[in-house]
């Protein structure tokens, strides 16, 4: 794909923008041209069975897996795996919040938050705890601030995790089946998180099994199979009038 | 001035290497004797037994080996025990060999986890028949590398009786090196020589590690 | 057999001479074995193959040879290549080469059961190299292997009474010159003996608060 052929298309436009993605793990082809445009604001939800290439198309994103073939475009920006320096500079406007949290160990839950933005960015100790301590608020952990990993309940330790990547003022949010590995009860709390932030404005791209949050919430939902885009539109059409019988197979299962 | 030729001096290493080799089996197989019979004593003794043998493992473990082979070189002959270099060495290996092992050991058997002994009981074995049939089996699988990987920690313990005047092969560079003039050379090899011991053990303790986590 | 103690009293400052020295020799070893041994360790799980085959090569000679064979190497052979040094340089040399490395291999187990997500998660965060191997993966990773890299201390500490062989004035070195001087041998080695397990100890439980305090928290 002639990455100049791209950028004549308004960038503004299409905050993230992916054309003829293909990605291989050795001789298994997970994405096989995949072709999306995601504006500035939009919530997306992307739903698919596991192996339909949801979480890896997620991860060409930020750059955490390589791509052979396609491009991938953020605020114009092409994503590049093999430069370091350009990934370093994406993954401030592009934060990624993990299945399994990744919450640091051995740093409490507002270190955790403070860490990028010290390092990174430059802020210092006093202004990072200040808004560390904002943020932990905001999703309803601010007496946890010293509190460890370890000490906190799984939706507890997802909530940090997003705080975490707020701390970094990203523009675009994305979200690996963020609620797949909590307790059924701890779900709730996370996704009010969430939905909050897509009120405010967050772009927002979820990979997400929520069929009942997607249909609430997202602005455009993506079906995913075999490495393609199957199906995409509005949830309210998707959900209640799917029109393959992939999509419709896959609606009947989730339920 | 004496001139020693290459020859001279790889042929008194090699001799000296019997005695290496010679003193590490001593050590490990008095030590092995010795530490199995600790395990035992720990697992069947009682409270106060155990204690013992605890204190013994913390004595050799937690002193240099150094200062063990002068205790056990000036304590034998101050009992009135002849001793030669080669006894005390002997005697004090086997006794630092055994408190690694029976570590070593006990750390394999306690690893297999309590729902074997509680199996095998409910089967009406008796402890011997459970050690035997059962824990024994097992313990050998988990703690055969890093058994074989203390090999090599005995064989390097031997360089040490050089200094109790035991004549292996770190003595023997010591003292072809004062003829020589040729420490660089002499020692260097001697290394090697180490090496061509240690490492062939060192891999096959790797290669048994390997094989139990699969 | 009569044991006389009293000529250990009399010779106390010898023995606390000795002593300060073993401290000052296993911690200034401890220090600088541990960041070779940490550096080595992460070439060997995360560098270029020429670098791992380097560095592994290292490690099997000092791992599989005799302390005190590279003791007598770095201090009587390497003056034959000019390098001349004191007794408490090569002494010093010797426990920062050999720490370093047990060090290496304890240090790269650590680091490779780093589970994959902290540094996707470090990476998103848009951390680079160096501060992740710094905060996000080495922490947790002393952490882990903390009592064995403790253990490995004690060893350095207990090994470093070979260094007398080499005229390095330290415990051992005093307990020899007490025992020649007095010829009360078993009585001077005993009373050093139990000094030894009183510094191991001291050692353990100064590790195990530094650790925690300093370095990876709680």
């Amino acid at each position: 794909m002639n990455p100049s052929l791209t950028q004549q298309l308004s960038p503004g436009f299409a905050l993230i923008d992916i054309r003829g993605l293909r990605k291989r793990f050795g001789d298994n082809e997970v994405l096989k041209g995949v072709d999306l445009q995601i504006a500035r604001k939009e919530v997306v939800c992307i739903i698919g069975k596991s192996g339909s290439g949801k979480s890896t198309l997620l991860r060409c994103l930020n750059g955490l897996e390589a791509y052979q073939d396609g491009s991938v475009m953020v605020d114009g920006q092409l994503v590049r795996p093999d430069d370091r320096n350009a990934l370093r500079e994406l993954r401030q406007n592009v934060g990624m919040i993990f299945q399994n949290f990744n919450l640091f160990p051995h740093l409490s839950a507002g270190q955790n938050v403070m860490l990028a933005p010290r390092l990174v960015q430059k802020t210092s100790s006093a202004e990072a705890e200040r808004h560390a301590r904002k943020l932990l608020t905001r999703v309803g952990l601010g007496e946890r601030f010293d509190a460890f990993p370890d000490q906190l309940s799984g939706g507890q330790q997802q909530r940090v995790a997003i705080a975490r990547s707020l701390a970094m003022n990203p523009q675009v949010l994305l979200c690996d089946e963020i609620t797949s590995a909590l307790d059924p009860e701890l779900v709730g709390e996370v996704l009010q998180v969430v939905e909050g932030l897509a009120k405010e404005g967050m772009t927002l791209t979820m990979v997400t099994h929520e069929m009942a949050f997607a249909r609430r919430v997202s602005d455009r939902v993506i079906f995913m199979h075999q490495g393609l885009v199957h199906e995409s539109g509005d949830p309210e059409t998707l959900f209640s009038n799917p029109q393959t019988p992939e999509l419709r197979r896959f609606l009947s299962m989730e339920s | 001035m004496f001139e020693f030729t290459l020859w001279d001096i790889a042929r008194n290493l090699l001799l000296a290497m019997r005695w290496t080799i010679g003193l590490s089996l001593i050590a490990f197989i008095g030590g092995g004797l010795v530490g199995a019979l600790l395990v035992v004593l720990r697992l069947t003794g009682n409270r106060f037994v155990r204690v013992l043998v605890m204190l013994y493992v913390q004595l050799f473990q937690g002193t240099p080996l150094l200062l063990q082979l002068f205790l056990v070189y000036f304590g034998l002959s101050m009992f009135g025990i002849e001793t030669t270099p080669l006894v005390a060495a002997s005697v004090c290996l086997t006794l630092y060999a055994s408190a690694y092992l029976t570590e070593i050991w006990r750390g394999g058997i306690e690893s297999i986890e309590r729902g074997q002994w509680e199996a095998s009981s409910s089967l009406a074995l008796s402890f011997s028949e459970q050690m035997r049939y059962v824990i024994l089996p097992q313990a050998v699988r988990v703690g055969i590398a890093p058994t074989v990987g203390f090999m090599v920690q005995v064989v390097k313990a031997t360089a040490l009786t050089s200094v109790i005047g035991f004549v292996e092969m770190t003595r023997a560079g010591q003292i072809i090196t004062n003829a020589t003039f040729q420490p660089f050379f002499i020692y260097g090899s001697v290394a090697l020589m180490y090496f061509a011991l240690c490492f062939p053990l060192s891999w096959y303790s790797r290669v048994l590690e390997q094989k139990l986590r699969r | 057999m009569t044991l006389d103690f009293s000529v250990l009293f009399k010779q106390w400052p010898l023995l606390l001479d000795g002593m300060l020295l073993t401290i000052f020799l296993t911690l200034f070893s401890a220090v600088f074995g541990t960041l070779l041994g940490i550096a080595c360790g992460l070439i060997r799980s995360k560098g270029p193959k020429w670098a791992r085959w380097t560095v592994g090569l290292y490690v099997e000679l000092i791992r599989n040879t005799p302390f005190i064979i590279q003791l007598f190497f770095i201090f009587f052979g390497l003056p034959g290549l000019g390098l001349k040094m004191t007794a408490l340089t090569a002494a010093i040399l010797a426990n920062v080469i050999n720490l370093g490395a047990y060090v290496s291999e304890i240090a790269r187990s650590g680091i490779e059961a780093t589970p994959d997500g902290q540094i996707e998660a470090a990476q998103s965060l848009a951390l680079d190299r160096w501060q992740v191997f710094t905060r996000v993966v080495l922490p947790p990773a002393l952490k882990r292997v903390w009592p064995t890299l403790v253990g490995q201390m004690v060893i350095i500490m207990l090994g470093s009474a070979v260094c007398s062989q080499i005229s390095t004035e330290e415990l051992t070195y005093a307990a020899n010159q007490i025992a020649s001087t007095s010829f009360r041998n078993f009585e001077t080695y005993i009373v050093v003996a139990a000094l030894y397990l009183l510094l191991a100890v001291a050692l353990r439980r100064l590790l195990n608060w530094v650790g925690p305090r300093f370095i990876f928290g709680r």
